[in-house]
């Protein structure tokens, strides 16, 4: 039996008296794609942040390749990030920097690459996700949300990581950008040999990228199953959420 | 019981944001010490920091100046003492009004610009993104920031100084029938190295508190463009009450005889 690439083990988080993560335990097998869903607010968000150690978890074990990573910091914890790549919600690019720096910026900043071959590398990405050599230097405020979108995954994938998270990569865009999004991924991921973890409300997009489907509802993992049987779960709140019914067993907290 | 219960929490949140900003200052403090050093965001933040606040500095120094040998001559005047006004101006402006003037401006200047970018990029999720490309925010976008301020600020400030005194000899020549080679002559005389050195140690101490403080409320700002509009506006009041308070400490320290 292999070691999974992500382990979380019983991680709990709380924000003052509204617990947020009530003791998640999912793993992620090597070179696979886990779909997380879950409604809007119920954490998924700080899931993967408590990964990254963005947000510490208050409790339980967070494995990433059988090393405990709950609690690293500083230059252990660069080391461990090395392994990763991030596509954020909003893009999240950095607005004083050139589109090839932004693609660049972990080569340069993290692995010491020197910034003309780090400006070829990011070009060649920008290639991969659809885009060409002109708009490496423009800056990030120039582009559209489907480009911008387009611009975080080549930063995520620009270091070739072992693991690839996906923070709602389809929130925002038209259906036809948001296929074109979900394509790359699936390319992308393929492409490297990642393993990804990726958490959205968007059925179709979480069908289109995942292996395996697990869904978050109230603070845990409620049902984790392979792609296929997510429309036979059985589970009155999968059910629920993936036909989008306002009437069944989850009710939603107007007030967060 | 309502009323205990708000000061309490008052006094609660106040000590939070003591042990936080004592936190956070000791980041930045071992951001400094260890690499990377990014010289090339010090060089570029001096730039901003430093050199594109010299008109404001220069020009709120100048009238500094003017209006300091204007009261001077005026106060003086009552007892017959109004030869004294470039000694007086040479000694406020270096050991006062030059650094304070100087970090108020940079204040409301940089530290609300670096309370405003960084608060940006908290809340559209920046701050995050350079930690999931292995890249410390802390020294990436806090250590230059306070090593540019650190640097900048003294030499802002002895430019203000010659801009100050400068500003004092045109309004003490031009209005007040000073000759100008007496004014020089006794403000050179006048003055000694520990008036400037100390306005200098001053400058750096402020340019360490502005740059932190920006970054520091930058650093806290959640909930869109309306938090981000609370740590700029933070950022330039904490700054500026700590500016003067500092002053009166280093000012205690410095000529404690």
């Amino acid at each position: 039996m292999t070691t999974p690439k992500i382990q979380l083990i019983g991680v709990k988080k709380r924000f003052g008296p509204k617990v947020v993560l009530d003791g998640i335990d999912l793993t992620i097998d090597k070179q696979s794609s886990l779909v997380v869903i879950g409604g809007s607010g119920t954490g998924k968000s700080v899931m993967i942040k408590s990964v990254l150690g963005i947000i510490p978890p208050d409790e339980g074990t967070i494995l990433v390749d059988g090393e405990d990573v709950t609690h690293l910091r500083g230059a252990a914890r660069d080391k461990v990030m090395k392994k990763f790549g991030m596509l954020f919600q909003g893009a999240a690019l950095f607005d004083s920097l050139p589109v090839w720096e932004n693609v660049g910026f972990g080569l340069i900043q993290g692995h010491g690459v020197p910034r003309k071959k780090a400006r070829d590398i990011a070009i060649q990405k920008l290639a991969k996700v659809g885009l060409t050599e002109d708009v490496a230097f423009l800056s990030p405020s120039e582009l559209s949300g489907g480009m911008q979108k387009r611009v975080g995954l080549a930063r995520a994938i620009a270091a070739d990581p072992e693991i690839i998270f996906f923070d709602e990569p389809t929130t925002g865009l038209d259906p036809i950008m948001a296929d074109i999004i979900n394509d790359l991924i699936v390319s992308t991921v393929k492409d490297v040999g990642a393993t990804a973890l990726s958490i959205t409300h968007d059925m179709t997009s979480a069908r289109k990228i995942s292996d395996k489907i697990a869904m978050l509802y109230g603070g845990k993992i409620i049902w984790t199953g392979p792609t296929g049987e997510i429309d036979h779960s059985g589970n009155p709140y999968v059910e629920q959420f993936i036909h989008g019914r306002a009437e069944g067993p989850i009710k939603m907290a107007v007030k967060a | 019981m309502n009323f205990f219960a708000t000061i309490g929490r008052a006094v609660l949140t106040v000590l939070a944001h003591i042990g936080r900003l004592a936190l956070f200052t000791g980041r930045a403090l071992a951001g400094v010490a260890s690499p990377p050093i990014y010289t090339r965001l010090i060089l570029s933040q001096m730039l901003r920091i430093g050199y594109y606040s010299l008109p404001v500095v220069g020009l709120t120094a100048f009238f500094t100046g003017g209006v300091l040998a204007l009261q001077i001559y005026l106060g003086g005047n009552r007892f017959g003492a109004e030869s004294i006004v470039p000694q007086v101006t040479v000694l406020a402006i270096t050991r006062e009004l030059g650094p304070v003037i100087a970090g108020l401006m940079i204040a409301g200047r940089v530290g609300a610009a670096i309370a405003a970018e960084i608060g940006t990029m908290k809340v559209t999720e920046q701050i995050d993104a350079l930690t999931t490309l292995a890249t410390n925010p802390v020294k990436y976008l806090v250590v230059p920031r306070v090593v540019a301020a650190v640097i900048s600020m003294p030499i802002l400030t002895a430019i203000g100084d010659s801009i100050g005194v400068f500003g004092g000899y045109v309004v003490s020549v031009y209005n007040l029938n000073f000759t100008g080679y007496t004014y020089l002559k006794n403000t050179i005389d006048f003055a000694h190295n520990d008036d400037i050195t100390s306005g200098l140690i001053k400058a750096a101490v402020f340019g360490f508190i502005v740059a932190l403080m920006g970054c520091y409320n930058g650093f806290n700002s959640k909930g869109g463009a309306q938090g981000v509009g609370n740590a700029t506006t933070n950022a330039v009041v904490t700054s500026s009450i700590l500016i003067l308070a500092a002053d009166y400490v280093l000012t205690a320290l410095l000529f404690h005889k």
